[in-house]
């Protein structure tokens, strides 16, 4: 179970996080919304250990993991899929997922972890994760890296980034599925309704603070009819039109 | 018979122990020829004017592997050598060659290797040079290879060059003639450190309309080496040619690439990408949340960029 406690970041000056206490509920699935440049990224870094806070605490199943570095935190069982995963010449997925799952995979689990992000061919194992895929394809590999570790909580920085509507059924599908089967947490910063379907509980961070807290059906409705489709501001539009 | 230092260098650079009948072989060893075994579709000769070897291999054969490892264990000793190899027309062969230097003395070692390649119409060759330094002595380990590779129309060949470990000082000359619809693929990887020095030049003149030509090269510069790449590229007919020049900087390595492109004519298409830099911070971090240490990580990407 994951809790922050007073948590804070600052670059340049500014707060990024400002003072966010939460305690999540465990087992549960998490999604974090709000507006670009609100700190949810900064606060998943700050979480897996890539950012340091500038004061306050992360506490992981009762230990305080603020001073562990990302391996270490790793090895207690947090993952992360980065927003924009990075490519690796001469590494090949069979080789990316074996070493997230930590040791030599069987080639069916290699292809179930892939097929699962909806890359649904053998061909993938050889090839290196470089600039040779596309935006999307590499995405889906760094979600089926997660799935290759045995997380207790697991933390996506916006998913659906980059992946084209067919997949993204598909995706939404594994997510509901990494839910279902395995009892971890995840975290997943979203901004995707369909994926929000699937939150026991959202959070929507807004200024580096918590703006709101709730269940999706307390949530939802007033994220709509603040955000409607192409992210304007229905009520800045209302505005506008007066 | 072979001695373990021996075996143990010939199994880093040839993947082998000794002599695998059914193939031809050839053990060059501290300056001088100690065994040889031809095929009945590869003949190695002895030349009679200068220290080396000629590798005819007979037309149309169908698949043969070829070992021709070089290993030097004494100390001092400066060898130059002269290999030919003559590929018949559509002949597939698999070149194991290279070198491994094992010094424990006080004085340099070095070997010289020049090796000429006359690929015959559509001949395939693969070729493998690993080049390999070990040994606690202060004496230098030096290789210098020079490869002549000459391509007739419709052949093709694969020369997979590394250099990975323990070589002091590498001056290492390619060049290649390429003519009409031959293609070239030259797969170059290398790694420094310490105080070690590295050069490597490359020309090719794509002489044959719809010739092909592929450089990948792939360096790694650790502790305070030094690599200089010069690769030249010139699309005299219709052809194609690409290169590509990626390099790794780790501690106070020191890295240039000098890249030299030509076309001298209208069809010819030739292109050359070059980065040099540090490990992205990125790769890092994802292997970092797997649970790797940044050294680790650090390693797994330096084998994967080298593999």
């Amino acid at each position: 179970m994951l809790e922050l406690r007073n948590l804070t970041f600052e670059a340049d000056g500014k707060r990024i996080v400002d003072d966010i206490s939460l305690t999540f509920t465990q087992h549960a699935f998490t999604v974090i919304t709000g507006p670009n440049g609100g700190g949810k990224s900064t606060l998943a870094k700050l979480i897996m250990g890539i950012e340091r806070p500038t004061s306050g605490q992360i506490l992981f199943d009762g230990e305080d993991i603020t001073a562990l570095s990302i391996d270490e935190r790793a090895k207690r069982g947090i993952g992360y899929a980065f927003q924009q995963p990075p490519r690796f010449k001469g590494m090949s997925v069979r080789r990316l997922l074996e070493l997230a799952h930590g040791k030599p995979l069987e080639e069916e689990h290699c292809i179930s972890y892939l097929s699962d992000v909806g890359l649904c061919s053998k061909d993938y194992l050889d090839r290196d994760v470089d600039g040779s895929l596309s935006g999307g394809e590499v995405k889906r590999i760094e979600i089926a890296t997660l799935l290759a570790r045995e997380l207790k909580l697991s933390i996506f920085d916006e998913p659906e980034a980059g992946i084209d509507l067919w997949s993204f059924s598909k995706l939404v599908e594994t997510f509901r599925t990494l839910h279902e089967r395995n009892r971890q947490d995840i975290l997943l910063i979203s901004h995707q309704e369909r994926i929000m379907q699937l939150a026991d509980e959202m959070i929507v961070i807004e200024n580096g603070k918590v703006a709101a807290r709730g269940s999706k059906d307390e949530i939802l409705p007033t994220l709509l009819l603040e955000f409607e489709p192409c992210g304007i501001n229905k009520k800045a539009g209302d505005g506008y039109a007066g | 018979m072979l001695d373990n230092t021996e075996k143990q260098l010939l199994r880093q650079i040839a993947g082998i122990s000794g002599f695998q009948p059914g193939s031809a072989f050839n053990l060059r060893a501290n300056g001088s020829g100690v065994e040889r075994h031809s095929t009945p579709q590869v003949t190695i000769r002895q030349k009679s004017d200068k220290p080396g070897i000629d590798i005819f291999v007979a037309p149309h054969t169908e698949v043969e592997q070829v070992h021709i490892p070089v290993i030097i264990t004494e100390s001092g000793v400066n060898d130059l050598v002269y290999n030919d190899f003559y590929i018949g027309e559509g002949a597939q062969v698999e070149i194991i060659a290279g070198c491994g230097i094992h010094n424990d003395g006080c004085d340099t070692s070095q070997h010289d290797g020049i090796h000429t390649f006359h690929i015959s119409k559509q001949a395939h060759v693969v070729y493998t040079e690993k080049h390999y330094g070990e040994g606690n002595g202060e004496g230098g380990r030096i290789l210098n290879p020079t490869t002549n590779i000459y391509m007739e129309e419709g052949s093709y060949a694969q020369m997979d060059m590394s250099q990975i470990k323990g070589v002091d000082s590498t001056k290492r000359i390619t060049y290649a003639k390429l003519g009409k619809d031959a293609k070239l693929v030259i797969n170059e990887k290398l790694l420094t450190h310490g105080r070690q020095f590295a050069h490597s030049d490359v020309e090719v003149d794509l002489d044959g309309e719809n010739s092909a030509l592929q450089i990948v090269s792939r360096s790694v510069g650790k502790d305070d080496s030094v690599q200089v790449f010069h690769p030249i590229a010139r699309g005299n007919n219709a052809c194609r040619a690409h290169v590509q020049c990626d390099s790794i900087l780790m501690g106070n390595a020191k890295i240039s690439s000098i890249p030299e492109i030509a076309a001298n004519h209208v069809d010819a298409q030739v292109v050359h990408e070059a980065a040099i830099g540090k490990i992205n911070s990125d790769q890092l971090i994802k292997l970092q949340t797997f649970g790797l240490s940044e050294e680790e990580a650090e390693a797994v990407i330096v084998d994967g960029f080298l593999r």
